[in-house]
């Protein structure tokens, strides 16, 4: 057996092209390294849907950014993804940074961004009352979101799935080999045969591209660390708060999440080891430091979790989409830091692009449909919805997860889709138990049981989130060989 | 759905408060909780030392609810579980949500609030490092251990000297788990006195004062953390760092009121607490909403959250009898220097009998020191303490006839 094309990596980027790729007749599979997708970069980042001033003209990050989101409103709508496209704010502090928002102004116009304006500060405050006093104007652009990045990539996994593509998890790549047909791919379980390989790796791109040709560009992880505050704080921002832009990055943001949270970081830091994630106590102290500086009266009290999130720059600066020289039928998507998640469903468009080069036209998938089933929102339900829906099943009745008020229902029901959860922070990535102020306290234990019981599992085996992460004793003990 | 009172919460508070409603002649009163079984955290609980005040035996926490829950069952008490109240109105009607029933609309003419505290997390308190599994609160390692019949952990190192950190650190031992540290931020602990004897000293565990937990470390499960001496301003000081390899961190860095439904409503609440401000009756700023225990402020012993939810079940009666008095001559209560909070806040003279017992916690550790008391900023009373401290509540009995027509009433350390 043959597939078509492989994609490695179930990130944002891979599940993107997933999606796109089920639209055609293709057998596709996606191999990702850990048990659940979405677990490298896509896990941790600021979720903005950028509206693409940023990029420099003429670049593809600028061309994919702009075009990917003019692309997310109707996709979060298929996808039933919530998002918000609440606008942005970049913030001039004096005369220096209201240049530098000039020529992004001017940088989004030749880019094509719409509506972008110029502010001055009185402006600025009637868009965002909370911001600093000694702001003296602010670029604002209209057309920029927010959404949950990981809740988008697990809805693109999942249609793609019903549209027919394969996903493998805990498949690693430990080599490729060409051969006649296409390639042949060693994983941690097994190997399969694919005509076309699409690289979308993230941090481990350069890796996977050096199983197959000659190092042509090399990852510097760059890891940014975030502050994730109460939903009490999360009208402090209406829009995404930028500072102005530096070498390092797009600076210090503060905004709301879609779920209402307030977000503030990142920072920005080159770390050693690709897959660092640790939080410092100096990382988050300057992220405290910068947030504060954009918006007043941030009640620091009410974080409730910090986490680091790594972004894969290359030393070629600009997004790497290609088919890699000598080595036919094998796409690189790599370099996918920032706009990233905005770009993503311009990204998939423009890699099924360059597979039809080597291809020809591709076959369109008659069956394809674009829309998700719908998940249930319980506490987004009229009264008499959810009477309706406890009606038809009563697990919606139980509510397993008091701070966000999530049931039992829709825990069951996010197991059990494609692309499901098999682990605890899978099920608070899908349905958010466990995201609120008491982080699962109250409902690990529950959520355990469901998993359990679902998964048909021992609830021993249940993990917290990558492969061995066990959470009670005897398990991970044995798997280490400890024992007693 | 119609009922005289509500009550949210089958913990301790909501029990008590129920069954004086109850004993004082309400007939209509439901109980909601979101559990599978009455008794709330009691249940977890199965150490003893509950009821020393109330019923002068030494009781374990299941044992100190079933006695409740027995009397709540004598006296016909209906109650719903696994049911969760989803809204809270300010004319008091609430939506609660069960698999059985589905939505319930239900209309009550009183509520009592009684939804207890939770536990302040890693992410509260800025812990930096790694986030693997094997950090757990200690009330959910509790669960696990009590309740689910499960261990969380074979090497532990316990961060916080609380209650239910002291008491987690004897259980785990128990069970066969190798507790290195118990670490508290602060020069003192903020537990009792009789748990840093019974559950850390009688096991030689270690407790370093004024240390924190600045990493953790490991990918998947945790591998270790790294502790460090911090100074009087609670920095970090450079050079006292220890690493100490474990596979679990069991936090019990404080408790929060759990107020939800509080901020649903709009009550008016208490920065000090973390819960709503309260007067005599228990009833908070709407009238006929009343809060008790847990919710209004973080209790230490059992005992006195059932005193104080008496106090409350009590109220509603009044309340629901018209016989609460809402004249305006309230006198307030002042936390003054080395007080953290009173409760209550408020004090209607004319809603007290004889006289009234106000609870307060201290800020600091103080050594023979004395409560003073003011009425209206003159000196009133003097109350001599050899031993005050912030884990251990303390309490002052006022009687109503010195207060009436006074516009505040203040306690202080000296």
């Amino acid at each position: 057996m043959i597939y078509d094309v492989a994609i490695i990596g179930g990130g944002i980027v891979g599940t993107a092209i997933a999606r796109e790729l089920s639209k055609y007749k293709l057998r596709t599979v996606l191999l990702e390294k850990e048990n659940d997708i979405s677990l490298g970069a896509t896990k941790a980042n600021s979720g903005v849907v950028h509206a693409g001033y940023d990029p420099k003209y003429g670049s593809l990050k600028g061309k994919l950014n702009v075009l990917g989101n003019a692309m997310y409103e109707s996709l979060c709508k298929e996808l039933d993804v919530p998002f918000k496209k609440i606008g942005s704010l970049v913030l001039g502090f004096n005369e220096e940074e209201m240049k530098v928002i000039k020529d992004l102004y001017e940088n989004g116009i030749k880019l094509g961004v719409p509506n972008l304006q110029i502010l001055d500060k009185e402006a600025a405050m009637k868009v965002e009352p909370n911001i600093s006093d000694k702001v003296i104007g602010a670029l604002y652009a209209p057309t920029a979101g927010i959404v949950g990045p990981w809740e988008m990539a697990i809805a693109l996994m999942e249609n793609a799935m019903d549209n027919g593509v394969e996903l493998k998890l805990n498949n690693g790549v430990t080599n490729i080999e060409k051969n006649r047909e296409g390639y042949k791919i060693y994983t941690s379980e097994g190997k399969i045969n694919t005509k076309y390989i699409i690289n979308a790796a993230g941090i481990f791109a350069d890796e996977i591209h050096n199983m197959v040709a000659d190092p042509c560009f090399k990852i510097i992880p760059r890891k940014g660390e975030y502050h994730l505050l109460d939903k009490s704080e999360g009208n402090k921002a209406n829009t995404v708060i930028f500072q102005c832009p530096t070498e390092k990055g797009k600076g210090v943001l503060v905004l709301p999440t879609v779920h209402g949270n307030l977000i503030i970081g990142p920072n920005s830091e080159i770390i050693e080891e690709k897959d660092d994630v640790t939080t410092t106590q100096k990382g988050l102290e300057y992220v405290r430091h910068l947030g504060e500086n954009s918006v007043k009266e941030i009640d620091l009290s009410k974080v409730i979790t910090s986490f680091s999130g790594i972004r894969a720059k290359t030393s070629r600066r600009d997004f790497i989409i290609e088919e890699v020289k000598g080595a036919e039928g094998f796409i690189d998507v790599a370099g996918i830091d920032s706009p990233g998640l905005t770009a993503a469903p311009a990204i998939a468009e423009y890699v099924v692009n360059l597979l039809e080069k080597r291809i020809g036209k591709l076959e369109k998938n008659e069956e394809f449909n674009p829309n998700r089933r719908k998940v249930v929102r319980f506490m987004e339900l009229t009264d008499d919805e959810k009477k309706e829906i406890i009606n038809q099943n009563p697990k919606y009745g139980r509510v397993i997860c008091r701070c966000e008020n999530i049931t039992e229902g829709e825990i069951i029901d996010i197991i059990h889709r494609n692309a499901g959860a098999t682990t605890v922070d899978g099920v608070k990535r899908r349905a958010r138990p466990g995201s609120g102020r008491c982080q699962g306290g109250f409902c690990l234990p529950r959520v355990m049981e469901i998993l359990a019981r679902e998964t048909n599992k021992d609830i021993k085996d249940i993990v917290k989130d990558k492969q061995g992460s066990y959470i009670l004793k005897n398990q991970w003990e044995n798997i280490d060989g400890m024992g007693d | 759905m119609n009922y005289d009172l509500v009550v949210i919460g089958g913990g301790p508070a909501g029990l008590a408060a129920a069954i004086e409603a109850k004993k004082k002649g309400i007939n209509s009163i439901l109980i909601i909780d979101r559990d599978k079984e009455l008794g709330g955290i009691l249940n977890q609980c199965i150490h003893n030392g509950f009821g020393l005040h109330i019923f002068n035996e030494e009781l374990t926490g299941p044992e100190y609810a079933d006695r409740f829950i027995k009397e709540l069952e004598a006296l016909n008490i209906e109650f719903k579980l696994d049911t969760m109240v989803i809204t809270l109105e300010e004319d008091k009607s609430i939506i609660a949500i069960n698999p059985e029933d589905g939505l319930m609309n239900i209309k009550s003419r009183a509520v009592i609030l009684a939804m207890g505290c939770r536990e302040r997390t890693r992410g509260a308190i800025h812990i930096p490092g790694t986030r693997p599994a094997g950090v757990f609160t200690a009330g959910t390692a509790q669960r696990f251990v009590n309740i689910e019949g499960y261990m969380v952990g074979k090497e532990v190192v316990i961060l916080g000297s609380g209650d239910i950190g002291l008491i987690m650190a004897r259980r785990m031992t128990l069970e066969g788990a190798v507790v290195k540290a118990v670490v508290e931020l602060l020069p003192y602990s903020g537990g009792l006195k009789r748990n840093i004897v019974q559950c850390l000293d009688d096991f030689n565990i270690p407790l370093l004062l004024s240390h924190t937990v600045i990493d953790i470390k490991g990918k998947d499960r945790v591998e270790g953390v790294t502790i460090a001496k911090v100074d009087e301003k609670r920095r970090t000081i450079e050079g006292t760092e220890k690493f100490i390899p474990c596979d679990t961190l069991l936090l019990s860095v404080g408790l929060i009121p759990e107020n939800e439904l509080s901020k649903m409503v709009n009550l008016d609440l208490d920065n000090s607490t973390g819960g709503p401000v309260v007067n005599e009756s228990m009833e908070t700023s709407i009238g006929g909403i009343f809060a008790c225990g847990n919710v209004v402020h973080v209790h230490d012993l059992v005992d006195w959250v059932t005193e104080e939810s008496k106090r409350a079940g009590k109220g509603a009666v009044k309340y629901l009898k018209n016989q609460l008095m809402l004249q305006k001559d309230t006198v307030k209560t002042y936390a003054g220097y080395g007080i953290k909070y009173i409760v209550p806040q408020i004090i209607r003279p004319s809603n007290i009998e004889k006289d009234l017992e106000v609870f307060m916690r201290v800020t600091d550790v103080f050594k023979n020191r004395e409560l003073v008391i003011k009425i209206d900023n003159k000196e009133f009373k003097r109350i001599k303490k050899s031993h005050l401290a912030p884990g251990e509540m303390e309490s002052a009995n006022i009687n109503v006839e010195d207060i009436k027509g006074a516009a505040e009433i203040s306690i202080e350390v000296q």
